[in-house]
């Protein structure tokens, strides 16, 4: 499948990376030719310089063969055109546009209907949704959902303090007391497929599949010690820090921000009245202590520079808020980061790369493609949802019995409302929603590709 | 530097050429030539000795693969394909000299065609087939092979983009489509669709298939061994004819067959390069008959000869049906300076190339311009897109390089007391990958008469005129391999 990519920015870059390690053929549009040839040599793709919008560079680029466009470009406005031009160039292509002016939000759906647009994805508020999300369950350091909210991977930190540190995996269950799977650890860095004698140790970081409604119930048993959160310090006033707040005021959490710059400070005040809007600069320990740092809930920190965004979450991880959350742009070697205190680390452009991922992957396979796909453990490890039809393979039968491939995992078999840790004796109905996880090198792209 | 990476893409290299080498064994065992049966039989094994070895060695290997790698990686690669190349001609005895046999192989893969052999129609078929086999495979590039035939270590990479720039001539080499692998295919597959075709236009001329084979080989990498010492003299008008014609398709960029694929005519007929390829051949030949006036008996056969050595010299291929050297001086100075332009980027053509010779004199008008208006801000257009200045600066850094590495491997084999005509074209004519040059290495000539020392500057010249100087430039370089 040809997939054209306008803008090699963040988003763009790692778009790149992912859609040609998955065999796409990738041309890539990018007005910096020094960008470009920094892509060229790093991926097999080719590079195509120029401006997205413009018709001769969408003809070089290949748009008539094309049957995907993504325009990532630094402004809506080029990424909106791109599309519209290139749709109008070839009607059969899938455009997705990049879009994320607060401005723009509330018409969005319209302008998608208007413009042909397939989809558009906004990172930032993507961001906002997934912190929100986070907020809310305090203790898990990333949720992703499955089977439209029923069933969750979560990851946690073990802790001394918590009662599944130094337990082996068999005798877990007298402690957790639900139905959880652990699908994955990540330790020092390298992501383990856990089996029964594995011994979980201080400073692991556990992916667990469980059913969303037993989340409290296992964080209870587990001992993380968790209250609702009802105050929040944003530092920096993002458009990140816009759509939170404004999702925060409606549930009723009390948001403060503090932006730097003045203009800005005036700008957010009119928008978002409920939220106290405070002008001083984020990395000033005495403003952050006068706002009252020791005894919030929760801490986000979400300025445009991924270093001082670290620095402030180490600082309140020091003065002991119980909740921090790091928002990370560029930097994607998450791998040094595990040993630091940072909270959660969210990534809008790997949220939006995700989406899209998932996108192209039901494109290329309309049926029986995988319904949601996260990255888990870092990338190490890829966990995606897959509705059973009538096409897949061994239905009814037990899966011990099954020859999967290795590096395979069945997380989770939703029948109904009715979730299941599988075991050897669970077996495969037609309309079940499945999670499986794998370690991400073999593409899984649809459940048939889980047999040997 | 990534070692292990290297070791592994050598091994495979090192198998491609010992399954290339069975079909000379099985012509070998066919006709019943024992040594050089022999002789197959144990570099073939001694290929996949190298080959396992290599491979087991470099396990494991990781990812990290630089541009600097790449070229290291295409030097050696070439002189290693060459090393074990030339044991069959070592080993059956056709060639006793280890330096002679080396030379030979080396020319073959570089695609020139100069021989140290006198008399070629004694040899065994399989080492004649074998040695115009080199043509062929190092015309397109073997690594380019290899890059279509295994995803070649990291799929996902775009590090074999400097595997193909190193590899493929011209100044700015790059894909026909995203995927490296599709890219390299296309190109073989047009490559080895054209050499077909050359195989039935000569078996219609009455050339034997076996001939009919070697020369296709010879003409596709313009290349240039021909199986019989008189190379194509001896063959009717009607072959040499299409081998003219042959010479000079395969000396035009093969992203002109790929667009002609597409049915983009119009960017091939508007290409730049491509005009002045034709333009400069149809000029020389032209101006070669008027100058040849009366040497043979009619016009026709005038510009038959003519426009031969015209094509075998611009597309470096080398055969030849006359001997060129008995010319006037104006043809032969035409002749010399054809060596030098040669064929067109991406084709497997050697020499300076077209399309580098269009950015110098662009560059160079420029230049001029520059004097007469000094503020005038000025960008060099190639079919009609400005040229990034990096490319600009690379051309006229090889044209530095190529002009000094002419003038000190001219000083070198001086040593050896020919006349200045005799060692100047023997240059020109290993550097450009041609062949035959003039006086006492011309056309019924060879380079037999070179001593060890000449022979070895000669080879270095070939392999750096066929990668294109830099891969094996680097491989001089004390900062290559100092640890980083």
């Amino acid at each position: 499948m040809k997939i054209i990519v306008a803008g090699d920015g963040k988003l763009g870059s790692m778009l790149t990376r992912q859609l040609s390690a998955e065999g796409y053929d990738l041309t890539l549009i990018d007005a910096n030719p020094k960008q470009l040839e920094s892509s060229e040599e790093r991926f097999d793709i080719m590079v195509v310089q120029g401006n997205c919008a413009s018709m001769t560079v969408l003809e070089q680029a290949g748009v008539d063969e094309a049957e995907l466009l993504i325009a990532a470009t630094g402004a809506d406005e080029i990424n909106l055109l791109c599309c519209m031009t290139a749709h109008g160039m070839n009607p059969r292509l899938h455009t997705i546009a990049r879009v994320r002016n607060p401005e723009y939000t509330d018409q969005i759906y319209r302008m998608r209907d208007m413009f042909a647009l397939s989809m558009t994805v906004n990172p930032e508020k993507q961001a906002a949704v997934e912190i929100e999300r986070l907020l809310k369950y305090p203790g898990f350091l990333k949720r992703d959902t499955f089977a439209k909210g029923r069933v969750e991977i979560v990851e946690l930190r073990i802790d001394a303090k918590n009662r599944l540190c130094n337990v082996a995996l068999n005798d877990m269950n007298s402690i957790v007391k639900c139905k959880i799977l652990i699908c994955a650890v990540l330790r020092n860095g390298t992501a383990i497929a856990p089996d029964g004698n594995f011994v979980i140790q201080e400073g692991d970081r556990i992916f667990v599949t469980a059913a969303a409604k037993e989340l409290t119930l296992l964080l209870k048993n587990l001992g993380v010690i968790t209250h609702k959160v009802k105050r929040v310090i944003l530092c920096g006033g993002s458009r990140v820090s816009f759509y939170l707040a404004k999702l925060l005021n409606r549930s009723g959490i009390g948001v403060q921000i503090i932006e730097r710059n003045p203009e800005k400070c005036v700008q957010l005040a009119a928008m978002l009245p409920e939220a106290d809007i405070i002008q001083g600069d984020a990395s000033s320990q005495f403003i952050l202590e006068r706002e009252g740092i020791s005894n919030c809930d929760a801490l986000v920190t979400l300025t445009g520079l991924d270093e001082l965004n670290m620095i402030i979450s180490l600082y309140g991880a020091e003065c002991g808020v119980p909740q921090v959350i790091t928002k990370l742009g560029r930097f994607d070697n998450t791998n040094i980061l595990g040993n630091l205190s940072l909270g959660s680390i969210i990534s809008p452009k790997e949220l939006c790369s995700n989406i899209i991922v998932r996108y192209v992957r039901a494109m290329k396979n309309q049926t029986g493609a995988a319904q949601t796909v996260y990255k888990i453990a870092d990338g190490q490890a890829e966990a995606a949802e897959f509705l059973v039809d009538e096409g897949t393979r061994y239905l009814g039968k037990p899966l011990k019995e099954l020859h999967l491939k290795k590096n395979v995992l069945v997380a989770c078999i939703t029948r109904g409302a009715t979730q299941e840790i599988p075991n050897g004796d669970s077996y495969f109905e037609k309309n079940d929603t499945v999670i499986i996880v794998t370690n991400g090198k073999k593409g899984i792209y649809q459940l048939n590709d889980i047999f040997e | 530097m990534n070692y292990k990476m290297m070791g592994r893409f050598i091994g495979k290299m090192l198998v491609v050429e010992a399954i290339f080498m069975l079909p000379a064994l099985l012509i070998s065992l066919f006709e019943g030539e024992r040594s050089s049966v022999f002789a197959f039989l144990a570099s073939i094994a001694g290929i996949v000795l190298v080959a396992a070895v290599l491979l087991l060695l470099c396990r494991g290997s990781k990812n990290k693969f630089y541009a600097r790698e790449g070229l290291v990686c295409v030097g050696l690669s070439w002189g290693i394909l060459s090393l074990l190349g030339c044991l069959p001609f070592y080993l059956s005895g056709a060639i006793p000299a280890f330096v002679d046999a080396f030379f030979e192989i080396v020319s073959g893969f570089t695609t020139t065609g100069a021989s140290i052999l006198t008399e070629i129609e004694g040899l065994p078929k399989g080492i004649l087939y074998w040695r115009s086999f080199s043509h062929w495979l190092g015309g397109m590039g073997v690594l380019v092979f290899l890059l279509a035939i295994t995803s070649a270590g990291g799929g996902d990479n775009g590090f074999t983009m400097h595997l193909l720039r190193a590899e493929s001539p011209g100044p700015n080499v790059g894909k026909l489509v995203p995927k490296m692998r599709k890219t390299a295919r296309i190109l073989y597959e047009l490559y080895i669709l054209l050499t077909i075709v050359n195989v039935i236009f000569l078996l219609a001329g009455g050339m034997p298939l076996f001939e009919a084979v070697c020369t296709a080989f010879g003409t596709a990498g313009t290349g240039g061994f021909g199986i019989k010492n008189d190379s194509i003299a001896g063959y009717s008008p009607y072959i040499q004819n299409v081998c003219t014609v042959f010479m000079m398709l395969f000396g035009v960029n093969f992203t002109c067959y790929y667009l002609l694929m597409l049915k983009q005519f119009k960017n091939v007929f508007k290409d730049e390069e491509l005009r002045l390829y034709l333009g400069v051949a149809a000029g020389s030949v032209l101006l070669i008959t008027l100058n040849l006036r009366g040497f043979y008996s009619t016009l026709g056969e005038t510009l038959r000869h003519a426009a031969f050595q015209v094509a075998s010299i611009m597309t470096t291929t080398g055969y030849a049906t006359t001997d060129f050297d008995l010319w006037p001086t104006f043809s032969k100075a035409i002749l010399l300076s054809l060596m030098v332009v040669g064929a067109s980027a991406g084709s497997t053509g050697g020499g300076f190339k077209c399309s580098r010779v269009l950015l110098v004199i662009k560059s160079l008008r420029r230049s001029v311009r520059k004097v007469i208006h000094p503020e005038k801000v000025q960008v060099v257009r190639s079919n009609g897109h400005p040229v990034d200045e990096k490319i600009l600066q690379n051309t006229n850094a090889y044209l530095a390089a190529y002009a000094i590495i002419t003038l000190l491997s001219f000083i070198l084999i001086s040593v050896d007391g020919y006349s200045m005509t005799t060692n100047l074209s023997a240059v020109m004519a290993c550097f450009n990958n041609i062949g035959p040059g003039f006086e006492a290495v011309g056309p019924t000539c060879n380079f037999s008469g070179f001593s060890s020392f000449s022979k070895i500057v000669l080879i270095l010249d070939m392999l750096a005129g066929r990668l294109e100087i830099f891969p094996i430039l680097i491989l001089f370089s004390r900062s290559t391999w100092k640890r980083r």
